[in-house]
């Protein structure tokens, strides 16, 4: 498979960056995306040019560091999977791929297609989390019974592995399909209700001071998930929000 | 509270309460205005009634102009922070692949109904205020379908008006069912309300276009 590649190339982050041409072939449609990019570094490094950076870790899907805006579409065509677990099947011999980092304010570009996503690191830092005493005497937490729907439920909230790929779809760059999945997962476990009040204001007011946009509801977070978080986690977040403010 | 007004999620709130008092509005807008079609007489007295009561004229009639700038002013606010979130934009955003065109393009389709509304302002509330409180002309209560009829004689501004309920109903089929995800209510009543919503704003829309047609189509002949 002989390709286009339009890739975004920037020195680091206070260099102007802009769109690269360049054309790979020899491709086989069992690649994944990551290997296809691993191709186009090999053929720059022979040519003594500079590979391009992206991200990437486990390669299997499960750590949400790949984060490639893919012919417009954050982890490409393809649905529930990220970059890594795209295949070069999904494309056609003769191809143009767009391939651009996620944009965002609050995910500023470190070199060429790789964001700085911290930001959801201290939304996540802010109360994603249960204050436990961890020295040995904690309570086995299948100790406690919970109805097998809001554990289902929790679980799926907990499922998002934090990629981004929600801001970089929403035409707002709002992060609030990522923020109102780490507080349902919480929010719907006995576990979380004791720092309920705090933790949903000081995540959004993270999440509001980081600069993220504003939720209007188009879904495409919940189309470009991954993990398919779904919306109803933006409107229980909300609920909690509203809830923990008028109870001051 | 003051952390509850500055939050992303109030401004939410603010646009989907706004929003759905507007609606609501404009429910109560078409029944009346149906009546100009099936009962001229009823269309009078109730207009003459809006027109005159003083509840209507000083304590609603300031709150619905409350909501409609609430709504837009927030509607701007969101418009402004929301482009500031994305600095740089993509050099290919494929936005057709996970979202429709009505939800991401709110702002236009409400710039061209507020835009619309400065018309339909002019066309009949300016008149009006212009008929009570400046030319201090008498009460008349069988003027108002005839006037109503003769606004709408003009094919252009038949023509605008249909335009603009098409795209009023376009900002309905996201806005309305939008207006309660982000009030948080997503739960098994939630396809119901779906549908009912897209009923609606389809529905009232096409109904006041009907209006507009019918009374172009059938002038009073003096």
């Amino acid at each position: 498979m002989k390709l286009n590649l339009k890739i975004w190339r920037q020195k680091d982050a206070k260099s102007k960056g802009s769109m690269m041409n360049y054309t790979i072939d020899g491709i086989d449609g069992d690649m994944s995306f990551l290997e296809m990019m691993d191709v186009l570094n090999e053929d720059l490094i022979n040519k003594d040019e500079e590979p391009v950076e992206f991200d990437h870790d486990c390669r299997e899907g499960i750590c949400g560091s790949c984060s490639l805006q893919i012919n417009g579409e954050p982890h490409g065509p393809d649905r529930a999977v990220t970059t890594c677990q795209l295949h070069m099947r999904k494309f056609n011999d003769g191809d143009t791929i767009v391939i651009e980092p996620f944009r965002a304010k609050a995910f500023p570009v470190i070199k060429d297609l790789i964001v700085d996503r911290t930001s959801f690191d201290r939304i996540q830092q802010a109360g994603g989390f249960i204050s436990v005493n961890t020295s040995g005497n904690t309570q086995d937490a299948n100790a406690i019974p919970i109805a097998k729907e809001k554990a289902d439920d929790a679980f799926y909230s907990a499922a998002c592995i934090g990629c981004g790929a929600c801001v970089a779809a929403c035409k707002n760059a709002s992060a609030m399909l990522f923020t109102s999945a780490k507080i349902s997962q919480y929010a719907l476990l006995p576990q979380g209700q004791v720092e309920a009040t705090e933790r949903v204001q000081n995540m959004v007011r993270q999440m509001d001071l980081e600069g993220f946009g504003n939720c209007t509801n188009t879904g495409a977070c919940e189309v470009e998930c991954p993990k398919g978080i779904s919306l109803e986690n933006i409107a229980r977040m909300n609920r909690e929000y509203l809830s923990a403010t008028l109870k001051g | 509270m003051s952390r509850l007004i500055k939050s992303s999620i109030a401004r939410k709130v603010v646009m989907a309460l706004s929003g759905l008092f507007l609606v609501f509005f404009l429910g109560q807008h078409f029944v009346i205005n149906i009546t100009s079609v099936i009962a001229p007489d009823t269309f009078n007295s109730w207009s003459h009634f809006m027109g005159y009561n003083p509840l209507v004229q000083f304590v609603l009639q300031p709150i619905l102009i409350a909501g409609v700038i609430v709504h837009f002013v927030m509607g701007i606010i969101l418009e402004i922070r929301n482009n500031r979130a994305r600095a740089i934009s993509y050099a290919k955003y494929n936005g057709g692949a996970n979202s429709s065109w009505i939800s991401r393009n709110m702002f236009i389709t409400g710039l061209v109904v507020l835009a619309f509304l400065g018309l339909h302002m002019y066309d009949f509330w300016v008149h009006e205020m212009a008929y009570k409180y400046i030319e201090g002309s008498l009460e008349d209560p069988t003027r108002y379908y005839a006037e109503t009829v003769e606004k709408f004689e003009p094919i252009w501004r038949t023509v605008l008006y249909v335009i603009a309920f098409g795209l009023l109903a376009l900002h309905l089929l996201h806005g309305f069912a939008s207006s309660f995800q982000s009030m948080g209510l997503n739960n098994k009543y939630s396809p119901a309300i779906q549908t009912f919503t897209k009923i609606y704003a389809i529905a009232i829309p096409l109904g006041f276009a009907f209006i507009a047609i019918y009374h172009h189509l059938n002038p009073i002949t003096h």
